[in-house]
């Protein structure tokens, strides 16, 4: 066991772990936070995208143990203290940016980082379609998806070009 | 998950230290690899030895037209750092295209270079700048560097540190992507560099190549037609279900094409 301190939102979590647990599963096992999923085994869906210190990274692809010290930020960290839905979420609510829900906390924890990796520049359709790359949605197709990022990212004071 | 003890040091000397200390060590930078490796069950080190924590690792300079990236710098840092987009925006590109942004978030120069995968971009920059890798106990240039497939040059438990890039007269790179993974089904960099024309191909065969025929036409003329009858040929080339060897080899012609004409 390793004693290992992160910081999750906003509250910091000490706690024992094995060096293997995955930081998805101190997550979900450990501080039963299951709002952040895991949809595959290779590494590829982005169900499990949190951030560490403001980075998009997948939870199932990173130790806990190298969290350790670090500011991590899941899904259920993104709204007001009072249940009012950020922005973003409350964009993908409005533009049917999920069915299932199924890979929704992380296409949230991804278009936040996304919106904050592209403040200097206009946001177009093209860099939200790439910078989702690393998240797959079996049910949508994507469309309510990238119309969602949009208007969330404008909701944010980002500037966002046009989105069929 | 097989367990291992984990170690997390803050120098280089302790890392090597470390890594003797353990029966089968394994250092880990980025994870991106390693960890789906581990979740697989492929790999049972008794020692994983965290990288990350070392300040020698990180970084990028520009001075004496070389650009010098820390082995422990992540994808996305390479890919957003003003002075590398300046100096060869090539390497930036490359950078910026490797898998997805949670990818590139995590997963690391050094790492990518060690692991040396068939597929990958970066030994395509090494290769086709012609750098030269800094290890915790030598240099070594890119084309030493890349023995075979999953192979380098490293002894186990040597570092990479550093990797020096000259900045090329001009240079560019292109792949043709795995639509899943984004990996290199085919990967070209084309660079004209103080030693030459330089053409370096990843994705096709065991490891990175150059191609000799097509760097002494574009010596001569400097144009895509120029390379357009060098002929690639198949033998030597993977083949699995993303491709078959004869159509990597006719890629590599085009994707050759397609990056000369964007620079030439
Ligand atoms: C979904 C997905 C898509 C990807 N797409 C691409 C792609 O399009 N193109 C591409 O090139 N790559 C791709 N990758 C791989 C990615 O670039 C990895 O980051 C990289 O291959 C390994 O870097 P890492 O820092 O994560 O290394 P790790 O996984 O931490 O380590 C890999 C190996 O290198 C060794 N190592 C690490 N650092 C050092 C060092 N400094 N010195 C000596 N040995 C070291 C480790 O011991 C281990 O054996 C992808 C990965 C994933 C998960
Ligand atoms: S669970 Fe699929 S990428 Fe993490
Ligand atoms: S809404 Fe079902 S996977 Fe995206």
């Amino acid at each position: 066991m390793v004693e290992i301190t992160v910081t999750v939102n906003g509250a910091p979590q000490k706690a024992g772990v094995e060096p293997r647990t995955l930081l998805v599963e101190f997550l979900r096992e450990q501080l039963r936070l299951t709002g952040t999923h895991v949809g595959c085994d290779t590494s590829q869906c982005g169900a499990c995208t949190v951030h560490i210190n403001g980075r998009s990274v997948k939870a199932c692809t990173t130790l806990a143990v190298q969290a350790d010290g670090q500011n991590v930020t899941t899904i259920e960290g993104v709204a007001a203290k009072d249940g009012t839905l950020h922005p973003m979420q409350a964009a993908f609510k409005e533009y049917h940016g999920l069915q299932c829900g199924f890979c929704t906390p992380g296409m949230v924890m991804s278009a936040l980082a996304l919106v904050e990796r592209n403040r200097a520049a206009t946001l177009t359709e093209d860099v939200i379609r790439a910078e989702l790359e690393g998240n797959l949605c079996r049910c949508t197709g994507y469309q309510g998806i990238v119309r969602s990022v949009a208007a969330g990212a404008k909701a944010m004071g980002a500037t966002v070009g046009k989105v069929e | 998950m097989y367990a291992f003890d984990y170690n997390h040091p803050k120098t280089t000397a302790e890392a090597e230290a470390a890594f003797k200390a353990g029966d089968d060590a394994s250092f880990i930078a980025g994870g991106q690899t390693l960890i789906p490796t581990l979740k697989q069950r492929l790999r049972q080190p008794s020692h994983v030895i965290d990288l990350s924590g070392i300040a020698d690792l990180k970084g990028i300079t520009v001075a004496n037209s070389m650009v010098t990236i820390g082995a422990g710098t992540c994808h996305a840092d390479v890919a957003a750092s003003a002075d590398v987009r300046k100096a060869i925006p090539a390497l930036a590109h490359l950078a910026a295209h490797i898998g997805d942004p949670q990818v590139r978030n995590r997963g690391t120069l050094g790492g990518s270079i060690a692991n040396n995968d068939p597929a990958a971009d970066y030994p395509a920059a090494l290769v086709g700048l012609g750098a030269t890798v800094h290890t915790s106990s030598r240099q070594i240039t890119a084309e030493d560097f890349f023995t075979g497939m999953f192979e380098t040059a490293l002894n186990p438990g040597e570092l990479v540190v550093r990797v020096a890039f000259p900045v090329p007269k001009r240079a560019a790179y292109q792949k043709f992507p795995n639509p899943a993974s984004r990996y290199a089904v085919v990967g070209v960099m084309v660079a004209e560099t103080a030693q030459g024309i330089r053409v370096a191909v990843t994705g096709a065969g065991p490891s990175v190549f150059r191609v000799p025929a097509m760097e002494a036409a574009l010596a001569q003329n400097f144009s895509a037609s120029a390379i357009s009858g060098v002929q690639i040929p198949a033998d030597d080339l993977n083949s699995d279900l993303h491709a078959t060897s004869e159509y990597r080899a006719h890629l590599v012609g085009v994707i050759a094409q397609r990056v000369v004409a964007s620079i030439a």
